[in-house]
Formats: C-alpha cells, structure tokens, sequence
C-alpha cells in the first residue's frame, strides 16, 4: 500500500523535522514548507537516505495569507496529514513596548495557521479524510504575565483547532491538538527548564505519531503537563494575578 | 559540566555547546582551546576541554550515498550505529569497524580507528574519500588524501581542526551474518602461529587469558570471520538475509561496588570465558552485532569497573619484537594478578600516514580500575613496550607522559611543529593534547 504524505508547516523546526523523521520511518513520503527552503536540503537528503521516502521541498511563509491557496495547489499530491510546527516565542517586553512586535506574534501562532490550516481542512473535508495536528502551547491554557501575547495567540489556535474538530468529526477528518510543555529546542536553547518538565523533540514526534494513529483530540506529550495546567487553571483569579508566574 | 570519557577517568568541569550550524561552530572557534567531541567513546581525555568542548552529535545528518561506488557523505555527528542501520538492509556495511557502533564519523576519522582487518584491509581513514575541516580562521577547507591536512586530520585527535562533513565509502555484503571460526590456543607462541597462519582470513581477533601463567602463558580463543554469503544461510535465514536475530540489551543500572572486583572474581571469569570458548571452538554463523559489537549488548558496561573508572592500555609491537614484548607485559600483568576481563591481541597491518596508531605487528589491549596499583603497573607496561619499540593508542589514554610519549613514537615531535607552524594550539585543544604536549 502506497501512503499519502505527511505536510509539516514550519519544517525548519524541531519539532516539525522530529515530526517529519518519525511519519519517514513508519514509510510516509514527506513535504517540508517553510521560508526559504533550499536551506533545508541538508534535512532532505537525510530524511530521504535514511528512511527510503520521497522528500519534497515547498516554499510557504505562514504570514503570506494570500500565497497559501498557491502553496496548496502546487503541493501536487493532497497530504494524508498536516502538521502545523509553525511557532514564534516572540519577546513578551517586546511585545508589551511595540504593538507591531505583538502583532507579528499574533499573527505567526494564530492568523496565519489558523488560515493554512483552515484551507488544508476544507481541501480534507472534500475528500472525506485525513488529519490536521496543530501544535500549540500549554502557555495558551492561561494567559501569564510573562508571556500572556504568545500565550493568548496559542490560546485562540487551541480554541480554534477545537472548533474545527467539532466541525470535521462526522466527515472523517481528525484534528489533534498538541500541548508540548517545555521541549528542548533551538527556540527554548539558553533558557534554565527543568529535566523533569522538558522533553526532547523526538518525545514530542512520537507522542504526535501514537496520536494519530490512534485519532486521539488533545495530548500533552508529558503527563504531569496535564496535573500542572489544570492547578494552574484553578488558582482563583484574586490569588492569581498577585502571583509571579 | 562534569565531563569524561568512556573510561570515567579523569572526570573535568568542561564547558561544553552544542551548535547546531557552521556558525555557530565558528564562533566557537573564535574563542580558542576548543576540543570537539563526537558521542564520549575514547576512553581518556581526548575529547575534553575545560574551557571549550564543543559536542558535535547536533551535527548528524546523512547527506547522499552513491549507490555505485557506496561513497556516504554523512555530518561528523552521525553514529555509525545509524550508518548500519540503514544502509545493511540495502546490502552494505562499513569498510572498517570499531568494537563499539556508538561512535561518530568525525570520531573515527579523528582516532583513525582500526577493526578485526585491519592486517589484511588498514584503518578507517584508508576508506575516507574527503573531509571537510574548520581551520582556526573558520573558513571551511576540503581535504583530500594525499594532502598534508588530511594525513593529520586521520588519527589528528581533532586537533587540526573541527572535522564538520566526510566522505566513505561502505562495502557490498550479500548478508549481515558472519561466518565465524574459533580457535583455541595453548599459549602465546601457539596464539602467534595461528594469526600468521590465518593471515588471509579478513577478520580476525583474540581474546586473551592474562592470567594464565607458565606454560599457559598467553592462552588465547582466536576468532576468525568474513561476511557470510547467501549460499552459507539456510533456507530460513535467506527470506530475510540482513536480519540476524535482534538481541537482547541489557542495561548497567548502576555502579558495580568495588569490592566485586579483585583478582579471584577476574580469574573465575577468565577461566570460564576459555572453558566456554574451548566448548564453542569451531565453526559457525553469528549476526553482525554479536560479532562485531559483543559490549554493545550490555549498555553502559563501562559502570562495571565502578565509580574509580577504569584506564586502558593499548599498545602496539613491532612483528620482529612482538613475541618477546608480549611475553614480557603478560608475565609482567600475571604477576600483579591485577587481570582484566577483556585482553584482546589483534595482528595490524602496515602503518598509515599522520599519527595513525597501527603498525605491522601486533597490539594488546587491557583494561583496569583506575586504582593506584593499576596506574603502577601500567608505567611498567609503558617501559616494557618502549623497550620493545612499541606505541601507544591516544584514543585509549588518559595517563602517559609526554616523554613517554615521544620516545616511542617520533612523529609525535612532527606533528607539534605542524600544529606550531599553522598557529593551531591556540584555536585547538583538549587535556589530552595539554598533558601530552601534542
């Protein structure tokens, strides 16, 4: 049996290129996007040599609303499941000083995948199949002084991808939300995480990979996210907004 | 970061980075006394640097093969664990092997390391094709054997540069099984005569009982092997003929206490080990990983000595010294009692360029605690072999002098004034490279 391929948006990533070499391994042909993606040739001819399938590479800036039907249509073969790792921490001082930096913020974790994803999504409901598996941020669950514009912009792709499940449930279409927690990677590199709380981008791909398979809605990829965030969640709003979160 | 080699022994706080890109291993190279170091398997401090050990393993991807030659351009942090994983399915295997597959590309290249062929076929850098290597100015250089660069870069220790890409070339096998012979010896002149004897056999290894004495001297279990073809397998094998039955790994889940360590429970396992291998002697197929990787299978094996770690000594023999050299260190070991549970003898082939470590003749390879008694005693193994016009293997060291070093192996002194020469010590250092003036 041939298998369709797996789409990863913002395959520059860590977590996208884990994504991409686990969904290699189990046989699936692979379609990097990102910006300027002649610099991901090195991650290509990997992912080829190592696990036998076809790797493509495609142009795609997620803030390009306009160019994404174009992106769409020249993927040549509909994916079987698309990946959204697209993401950018931003600079929560930044953000707070410069409402464009906010803006850029907004726009890269929700306007902008929430429009490719949304396309994909209508492209998979007309044919009756297929996955979308959107990464978002447990950062998203409550919003926090330290980063309440990254954390509201995971907060409406959570929200959003939770719509879109409830939309596509009866026309064979899965959607998984992933909330990763802490994961080691270039966005997270210099920042002092705890061992116990963090887990490496390979973590994250196979938690993504089981997910699928077995069309599960939310994960979190380490189990005490799901403790943490639900104390979080529950702080009473009077105790929270004194704390120093 | 508290930081050793598979030995455990020296531990140094290193500061260590891992980068992800060429720049940000030039920025690195900026700050000077830099060490890369691929996945930690030398044994001494090879691969550390206080002040600037760059961890290569971000750098690890495979980035073409040609199917007609079975050249492989891999980045220096690919494990060659991951080189058979995917390519033996597809009917290839490395040219030349290590005991160990967690190793990296820019490793191997930086120890020139040898495997059970190096007699009939040499060391890894004979099968390097390129190797692209960061000078101390950052910029990129290609080398290619034949220049100077390159026969320092094989068997360097990376210090002439940070090893980032390379070129290899695999061989065609038909199987991932090996046909495998066992030949019990008597005692060393025996264990000799039969390497001689075996010399056309491509791979070939001894484990050897060093705590046999007198007439016993040197008992050994010779193994020989070559690659299996499809004819050698049974019908059931050949349905699936790179698939030898997976095995089963067990862990180290912590460090043996230091007391299950002393010269009755290393002679106990040394004598069975032979009284098993005498039982075993002759003919037979075995998978490519029990063959070539026998430790793999036991990870984190190197806890078995202990907190204290361990130190290796290896050294290689002249052909025409080699009977009275290894009679002299294994009398010498036997007498101490401080045996070693893996003592392996091996036949080499004719030296290559650099500071490459074979030479024809023979090499022993030991491991002990690194306890007080052993590094005494390993000084005296140090005079022994100098006495016999042997050297010594800088990816296993973690205690020799810099005199003793360059008194056994005057290409020592050349590479140096390379390294002074092209302003490399500065840019390029480890504490090997320090304690041994390289």
């Amino acid at each position: 049996m041939t298998l369709l391929p797996v789409l990863i948006l913002g395959a520059r990533s860590d977590i996208g290129l884990a994504v991409a070499h686990r969904f290699a391994a189990a046989g699936h042909p692979i379609q990097l996007a990102a910006r300027a993606p002649e610099t991901l040739e090195a991650d290509r001819a990997d992912l080829a040599l190592r696990h036998g399938v076809a790797v493509t590479l495609h142009t795609f800036d997620v803030l390009d609303t306009a160019s994404h039907p174009g992106f769409v249509a020249d993927l040549g073969t509909l994916p079987q499941i698309a990946v959204c790792a697209v993401g950018l921490m931003g600079d929560q001082a930044g953000s707070e000083a410069d409402p464009a930096a906010a803006a850029l913020v907004l726009r890269s974790n929700f306007e902008g995948p929430a429009a490719i994803l949304g396309l994909l999504a209508n492209r998979f409901e007309a044919r009756g199949s297929g996955t979308i598996v959107g990464i978002s941020s447990v950062a998203g669950n409550r919003g926090r002084a330290t980063n309440y514009v990254y954390g509201s912009a995971k907060a409406g792709f959570t929200a959003w991808l939770s719509g879109l499940r409830n939309r596509l449930a009866k026309k064979g279409v899965n959607v998984l939300t992933v909330l990763p927690g802490f994961v080691a990677t270039r966005m997270t590199a210099g920042l002092d995480l705890p061992a116990k709380l963090t887990a490496q981008p390979t973590e994250v791909a196979e938690a993504v990979f089981r997910a699928v398979t077995a069309g599960r809605s939310v994960i979190y990829v380490r189990p005490i996210w799901a403790l943490i965030m639900t104390i979080i969640r529950n702080i009473p709003e009077p105790l929270f907004k004194r704390m120093k979160l | 970061m508290m930081l050793s080699g598979w030995g455990r022994y020296p531990r140094q706080d290193c500061r260590v980075s891992r980068p992800r890109d060429e720049a940000a291993v030039r920025a690195q190279v900026a700050k000077g006394g830099l060490i890369a170091r691929g996945n930690g398997r030398a044994y001494g401090d090879s691969a550390l640097s206080r002040a600037n050990t760059v961890d290569m393993r971000g750098f690890d991807r495979m980035l073409g093969f040609d199917e007609t030659t079975g050249q492989l351009v891999a980045e220096s942090g690919v494990l060659l664990a991951d080189v058979i994983r995917v390519f033996l399915p597809r009917g290839w295997f490395p040219f030349v092997t290590p005991g160990t597959k967690f190793v990296t590309l820019g490793g191997m290249i930086a120890a020139d390391v040898h495997g059970k062929n190096h007699h009939c076929e040499g060391g890894f850098g004979g099968f390097v094709d390129w190797i692209d290597v960061m000078g101390p100015d950052g910029a990129v250089r290609r080398t290619l054997p034949g220049d100077d660069l390159f026969a320092w870069t094989v068997g360097g220790m990376g210090l002439t540069g940070v090893i980032l890409r390379a070129a290899f070339r695999l061989r065609r096998v038909e199987t991932g099984w090996i046909r495998q012979r066992t030949i019990p010896t008597a005692n060393l002149a025996d264990t000799l005569t039969a390497f001689q004897t075996h010399h056309d056999a491509r791979y070939s290894v001894a484990w050897i009982d060093c705590l046999s004495r007198g007439a016993d001297l040197g008992r050994s279990l010779l193994t020989l092997g070559d690659h299996a073809d499809l004819d050698d397998l049974s019908a059931e094998q050949r349905k699936a003929p790179f698939a030898p039955p997976a095995r089963r790994t067990l862990g180290m889940p912590l460090d043996a206490p230091g007391f299950l360590l002393n010269r009755h429970t290393v002679a106990a396992f040394n004598r069975a080990y032979y009284k098993r291998g005498l039982a075993a002697a002759g003919d037979a197929l075995t998978g490519w990983d029990s063959y070539f990787y026998p430790l793999d299978a036991i990870l984190g094996w190197n806890r078995i000595y202990g907190r204290r770690g361990f130190v290796q000594f290896q050294c290689a023999l002249p052909l025409e010294t080699s009977a009275a050299g290894l009679t002299d260190l294994l009398q010498t070991i036997s007498a101490t009692g401080l045996g070693s549970f893996l003592a392996v003898l091996k036949r080499l082939g004719p030296q290559g360029a650099g500071l490459s470590f074979p030479m024809e003749g023979h090499t022993l390879a030991l491991d002990f605690p690194a306890t007080p008694a052993a590094l005494a005693l390993l000084a005296d193994l140090d005079r022994i072999t100098l006495a016999h016009g042997g050297r010594f293997y800088l990816a296993k060291d973690s205690r020799l002098t810099p005199d003793m070093l360059r008194r056994t192996d005057p290409r020592v002194a050349a590479f140096r004034a390379m390294r002074d020469a092209a302003a490399l010590p500065a840019s390029f250092s480890s504490s090997q490279s320090e304690r041994l003036y390289l």
